[in-house]
């Protein structure tokens, strides 16, 4: 349960941090939170060769909105959001669900929004509520920075657009108008266990009550997080009902790709992610003083 | 490497291997045994310490350099000499453990609990205790004693 034996390198800006991904190139890890990474290590699925702890980063220690964006620095821990004044705002409901749910509340002190993002777990949190919210994330690479979109991101089981040498420097999630709300329905065994499923939306509707814009994404649902394409476009335009409501949910039952394990057998979690994206939607819809 | 760590207001300097982890720094290097290893691997919760008075963290997954130039607060640094911490009061009051193996990390995952939500309701107790695993008490008495920790003597780091 010890890890490998490692070079351990604080970066006190992501300039400085950056210069040691460029040098030590597929030998490196970042180190942000910790709270894949080091267990991983532990053991032993990882084993960098270099640490580069970006933690002492303090230019990315940021949680902000920048104008039209929410803008979550490398270092951003979950529990920084779920503390963060402006949370209860309605439009930030989906994130605010997620950032309560991460893990245990003790690994959320530590764990961070991009550092989950980064590992890509099949059943992450953050990776399905990326999708939903339609978040960009910035990547450094040798001709600068670039924003690619999460759909971009997200590869693969616990591989990114990141390549080898680059750095993810923050998310982007984009400030949604006031009529934008959205949900996070988890099942999980126990608290701290990998989700069972997990589905993520968020919907803006138009003045006259119809949907605007409409993200459905799910986890635990196949080798990464995916967006139902299908329940998102059964929805835009239309006016919330229980019908629809179902029908996004059937939606992303055949969407949903899992694996059988100790969690359930696969027909059970394809029926699990439609129930969770009704559950998700039916919240969102209330949080928008609309019942369906 | 060298690293020079702060814990219950003792400087530690050692040289440490990069990879040596937070919860053995403190247990072998330090000689504070209070910190106890229950998983290993980020589940359990026993292994919790205070890092610079505002995070709780599972010291199984921080290696020891990333402490390097920061203050931890162990079960060790909770009492004032023979005057117990008033949350360790509360256990004891309140049967708030039996094997005792879990408190180190209950009472310091509290701490921090209390710090920023100084009047928590039950359920706001059983959330922010829900990574500590004990396996003795039930929880009842360990959510029992944060309520009186919190509703007569109020905590401070």
């Amino acid at each position: 349960m010890i890890p490998a034996a490692f070079t351990y390198l604080r970066a006190h800006t992501s300039d400085e941090a950056f210069a040691h991904l460029q040098q030590y190139g597929a030998e490196a890890r970042v180190l942000a939170g910790g709270q894949s990474l080091i267990p991983a290590m532990r053991f032993r699925l990882a084993r960098p060769a270099v640490l580069v702890d970006i933690n002492a980063s303090s230019d990315l220690n940021v949680l902000r909105v920048n104008g039209n964006a929410l803008a979550v620095g490398a270092i951003a821990r979950d529990s920084d959001i779920e503390r963060a004044p402006w949370i209860t705002d309605r439009r930030w409901s989906l994130i605010r669900d997620v950032s309560r749910v991460v893990a245990d509340p003790v690994v959320r002190q530590m764990g961070t929004v991009v550092g989950s993002l980064c590992h890509n777990d099949p059943a992450g949190d953050w990776t399905a509520a990326s999708l939903a919210a339609r978040a960009e994330v910035t990547v450094r690479g040798k001709d600068g920075a670039r924003d690619v979109k999460i759909d971009d991101f997200l590869v693969d089981s616990f591989t990114t657009a990141v390549g080898e040498g680059e750095m993810a420097l923050g998310v982007h999630f984009p400030v949604a108008d006031d009529r934008t709300a959205g949900a996070y329905q988890k099942v999980e065994r126990k608290v701290g266990d990998f989700a069972t499923a997990a589905a993520a939306v968020q919907l803006s509707l138009n003045a006259d009550g119809t949907i605007r814009e409409a993200g459905v994404a799910l986890s635990a649902a196949g080798p990464c997080a995916v967006r139902v394409d299908e329940a998102e476009q059964m929805l835009r335009g239309q006016r919330p009902s229980a019908e629809l409501i179902r029908a996004a949910g059937d939606a992303a039952s055949r969407r949903s790709a899992p694996q059988a394990d100790l969690r359930g057998s696969v027909e059970y979690k394809k029926n699990l992610a439609g129930v969770l994206v009704v559950r998700a939607l039916r919240q969102a819809l209330s949080r928008l003083g609309v019942q369906a | 490497m060298k690293v020079n760590v702060t814990v219950n207001g003792v400087a530690y300097e050692r040289e440490v291997e990069a990879r040596t982890l937070l919860a053995y720094f403190l247990r072998e290097e330090c000689g504070l045994t209070g910190t106890h290893v229950g998983c290993d691997t980020s589940s359990c919760g026993c292994c919790v310490v205070v890092l610079d008075s505002d995070k709780a963290v599972k010291s199984c997954s921080m290696f020891a350099a990333q402490a390097d130039g920061h203050q931890v607060l162990t079960v060790e640094g909770l009492a004032n000499g023979g005057t117990l911490h008033p949350l360790q009061q509360a256990f004891w009051d309140q049967h708030g453990l039996q094997c005792g193996y879990c408190t180190p990390g209950m009472l310091l995952t509290s701490i921090i609990l209390l710090k920023h939500n100084p009047n928590p309701s039950e359920s706001d107790i059983r959330e922010g205790l829900a990574g500590n695993l004990c396996r003795c008490t039930g929880y009842q008495n360990i959510v029992k004693a944060v309520q009186q920790a919190a509703g007569t003597l109020g905590v401070q780091v």
